[in-house]
């Protein structure tokens, strides 16, 4: 069956140009970038060049981006890296971060750190008088994602530079899901540190980068060999950085057209999704223009993903990597959304390769499974 | 323009990566461009096309070396591997002791993964090799303490390849309840692994040193008796908590499909590769001063590590252009510090820098190994006549009684 | 490490290699560095009766750049007195040869060899006057 693919907030499909320039170092010889030898210098230029790219697309320098596996290792590694080099005992994060900078934070509480919580509101977003509610001083670290995974909602980092200048603590925004989507100029910013992934922006998987500016330093996660000016050991994959280098170069040249693009499906999902009834999360505030986030009361999220997806639709449930517990999103219980109601939350998620004739088909495809979920509803009261 | 630049000189650095083997390459490509689910996704079958081809490159991966597909984690490679068991074990043992042991030929991913162990108040034995390159078992055995939490040693050398006694080792571990770690980056498709019977509680795999991509690894973690380690990355919970991150399915494919071809040929390969490496050795011991690093009995077939006296490192390597391959280890070798292996096997700072390690591997040919020979020959031959310490030798001058200016 | 076209060329090609016989009252010899440091340089300097250098000679163990800093300095020696030679610096020889920072080294070395050079020369001709 065709598959019709709206889930571009866990991974997009690699771009046929990026596989181009991936595909000669998969094929031929290639070398240890910190080899001496022609092999390996070969392959050293070519990680400067994708590292280039990568700067290029997000206005920072070269010398600022460190390659990791990926986006997950990124906010570790910023996290800890953080809090082990700054030894001040405070960590702070939204409430809505993605596991991977949340559970990093919770495990330093082990080792002694404290963690406080930046409250989103019930749209999703982190306000400045919840900032103003942070009283602690010594913080190592505060970081609050660009974007929401889930809701899409985007956050002031205005507001995030100003309370870590007010508190000498080092800022990072997991840029993730934003990158692509929206703007995104590290430059601009004032941030210290940002997160990218690659396999969210029709780049290869297994790779991202932390967006590290000169004035910060961090430790380490992983030592060894002393890659990326010893704060990322190991070596690097060379074939999946060039392609990411290369995604970030068609990500700048694309993005605005795509933005507007999805943003009319956007549109045209959600008029549809409204007329049925649905509830969409953090609706009123500045959002990603491909994501959706919804739910229909009373419906049940999970009979309603399976039965989406065997008529082709490849939707998720909040985020891939907590979708395999049923566990209402932990996003939108800190929004305060009625757990029944998150429970039962759906995500669409565009990307440039979706038709206005998808969503269509989607909407068709939705107005029959609800109508038989109803029915069943009605059967079962 | 690439593959002509790429393809002139030999390539004899195999142990510094390897060419992803074609097989490998064609099995990837269908994750990278149509099955590009992301395997955590269980919403949809692009997610669960995903999951499947993951775990199927778990079972290969676990075949070659003999362990349950349960045991393996992925990793982006044999450092982060490395740093896991480590860090990891160290840090969830950490009430038994805070002592750990390793071995200073170690790679630098184990060592410094040991320094930041140092750091956090552990306290970390790094013993010597014999002049051989191997671990003595009772300098191992007296080493341990009773708070030994966790010894790490690697099965084959990255630099001069010997085979240390894994077994041996492991079952000294045993007997004095520490965790057992072996780094097995530079052993998969060289040597035996049997993981059933090897006394070993956590072993690290890299994929692009057996003929697989870049950027992905494993770690094992023994069942039974069942080993934990702390999680070095936190997040959506993938690999039972112990690794969190999306995977690269590609990568991941890539890794089972060259752990299953190394399962099937390396036992043909390796006689091969022998050979040649056997030529290599006696075509360039026909030259005087010339000695070999590491003991050569225990040793894979892959690698030869050869210091010739009165030669300088670098400009060895600048010599040998034509041919690729590594003075000391791939890792190191930006700095110009003779390689520490070396000099812990008690070689002289001068032979440590005119080492040269020649790893050879599936596309040698003999041809590469004939050329190799008479290049080294003649190059040699060449330095040493510009060489003012080949002349004091010579002469007869023993350069050890020379008293150097210092600068 | 990217070498300049200029090192590859004095490595590939080294000019005045070889040995001048040490006992020549005319000859000056210097040989600085230890092997233990990576880099030995042997050069001699042989000078006429009006104090003009006419032949060098060089033996380096060490990386190319060492290699390239004698061999350099070999050509730049010929045909000067000792006082010019003595001017010879090892900012002059980095520049040439464009070596990068972690081979400055190397330059600063064939700077001492000059130097060990005329030094023992003028040992050598202090005891014979």
């Amino acid at each position: 069956m065709q598959k019709n693919y709206f889930d571009h907030n866990a991974t997009t499909a690699i771009d046929k140009k990026v596989l181009g320039v991936m595909m000669p170092y998969m094929e031929m010889q290639q070398g240890n970038p910190t080899s001496q030898h022609s092999f390996g210098r070969h392959a050293r230029t070519a990680i400067e060049e994708a590292r280039e790219q990568v700067a290029l697309a997000i206005h920072a320098h070269p010398s600022e981006v460190i390659f990791t596996s990926g986006g997950t290792e990124a906010n570790n590694m910023i996290v800890h890296g953080a809090a082990i080099k700054q030894r001040k005992s405070m960590l702070v994060r939204s409430d809505i971060e993605h596991p991977c900078v949340a559970r990093p934070m919770e495990a330093l509480k082990h080792q002694g750190w404290k963690q406080a919580l930046l409250n989103v509101s019930q749209d999703g977003v982190v306000t400045k008088e919840t900032y103003k509610n942070i009283s602690a001083e010594n913080i190592s670290l505060v970081s609050v994602m660009l974007a929401n995974n889930e809701t899409g909602a985007i956050q002031d980092m205005a507001l995030l530079h100003d309370f870590a200048k007010e508190k000498k603590a080092l800022s990072h925004t997991d840029a993730v899901q934003a990158f692509g989507k929206m703007d995104v100029r590290f430059d601009e910013l004032h941030i210290d540190a940002m997160t990218l992934s690659s396999h969210k922006i029709y780049g290869p998987q297994g790779v991202g980068a932390l967006i590290l500016n000169k004035r910060s330093d961090i430790e380490p996660l992983i030592y060894g060999g002393g890659q990326e000016k010893n704060l990322r050991s190991g070596t690097e994959n060379i074939a999946a950085i060039i392609g990411f280098g290369k995604a970030c170069e068609l990500i700048s040249e694309s993005m605005k057209t795509t933005s507007t693009h999805t943003l009319e499906l956007q549109k045209i999902l959600e008029v549809h999704l409204k007329d049925l009834g649905a509830v969409i999360f953090s609706e009123k505030v500045a959002r990603l223009n491909n994501t959706t986030f919804f739910a229909f009361k009373d419906i049940e999220g999970s009979t309603l993903l399976t039965a989406l997806d065997k008529k082709g639709f490849a939707i998720a449930s909040g985020s891939a990597c907590s979708s395999v517990n049923k566990e209402p999103s932990h996003v939108l219980l800190a929004m305060g959304i009625d757990e029944d109601l998150a429970r039962g939350a759906l995500r669409i998620s565009f990307g440039k390769k979706n038709s206005v004739t998808e969503v269509k088909d989607f909407i068709e495809a939705l107005k029959i499974e609800l109508q038989t979920l109803k029915q069943l509803t009605a059967i079962a009261a | 323009m690439i593959k002509d630049k790429a393809r002139k000189p030999i390539y004899l650095d195999y142990s510094s990566t390897t060419p992803i083997d074609a097989r490998v390459a064609e099995k990837m490509i269908p994750f990278i461009t149509e099955h590009f689910g992301n395997p955590a996704s269980r919403s949809h079958s692009f997610g669960w096309t995903a999951e499947e081809a993951v775990e199927e490159a778990r079972d290969e991966v676990a075949k070659l070396v003999n362990a349950d597909p349960r045991e393996i984690v992925w990793t982006s490679g044999a450092t982060e591997s490395n740093n896991l068991a480590i860090k990891g074990a160290s840090h969830f043992y950490s009430t038994k002791g805070k002592h750990i042991l390793t071995v200073a030929t170690e790679h630098k991913c184990v060592i410094d993964s040991f320094r930041e162990l140092e750091r956090e108040g552990y306290t970390a034995t790094y013993l010597e090799p014999e002049p051989n390159g191997l671990v003595d078992l009772e300098k191992f055995k007296k080493a341990i303490r009773p708070d030994t939490v966790l010894a790490s040693v690697m099965f084959v050398n990255n630099e001069i390849g010997v085979i240390q006694d894994i077994e041996a080792l492991g079952n000294v571990c045993r007997e004095q309840k520490v965790i057992f770690h072996v780094d097995a980056a530079q052993a998969t498709g060289k040597v035996d692994i049997d993981l059933e019977k090897l006394p070993v509680d956590l072993m690290s795999f890299s994929a692009h040193k057996t003929y697989g991509p870049k950027g992905i690894g494993a770690l094992y973690v023994r069942r039974k008796p069942r080993i934990r380690i702390e999680a070095q990355m936190h997040g959506g919970g993938h690999e039972r908590g112990m690794r969190s991150g999306t995977l690269a399915t590609h990568q991941i494919v890539g890794m089972g499909e060259a752990f299953r071809i190394a399962r099937i040929e390396m036992q043909l390969e390796n006689e091969r590769i022998r050979k040649l490496r056997d030529k290599l050795l006696h075509g360039l011991q026909d030259m005087e001063e010339v000695y070999v690093n590491g003991d050569l009995k225990h040793r894979i077939a892959h690698n030869l590590n050869i210091s010739f006296n009165y030669v300088e490192g670098e400009s060895l390597i600048m010599a040998v252009k034509d041919i690729a391959v590594s003075s000391g280890s791939a890792c190191t070798s930006a700095s110009l510090e003779p390689s520490y292996v070396l000099r812990a096997l008690g070689r002289s700072d001068e032979l440590a820098h005119s080492s040269i390690r020649f790893s050879i591997g599936r596309f040698t040919t003999e041809a590469d190994v004939d050329f190799t020979i008479q290049l080294l020959k003649e190059k040699i031959y060449k330095l040493r006549e510009l060489s003012p310490l080949w002349d004091m030798f010579k002469d007869g001058i023993d350069i050890s009684k020379v008293e150097w200016a210092a600068h | 490490m990217a070498y300049s076209d200029k090192v590859l060329d004095h490595y590939e090609n080294p000019r005045n290699v070889g040995t001048l016989d040490k006992d020549d009252p005319h000859v000056g010899t210097g040989m600085v560095g230890a092997p233990a440091c990576g880099d030995v340089m042997k050069l001699q300097i042989k000078v006429s009766d009006d104090g003009v250098i006419e032949d060098a000679k060089f033996k380096t163990y060490g990386c190319g750049s060492a290699i390239a800093s004698s061999s350099l300095v070999t050509e730049w020696l010929k045909g000067k007195t000792l006082d010019q030679a003595s001017e010879i610096k090892n900012s002059a020889i980095a520049e040439e040869l464009a070596l990068p920072p972690v081979k400055i080294h190397c330059s600063v070395l064939a700077e001492d060899a000059i130097k060990s050079a005329i030094a023992d020369l003028k040992s050598k001709q202090g005891k014979l006057n």
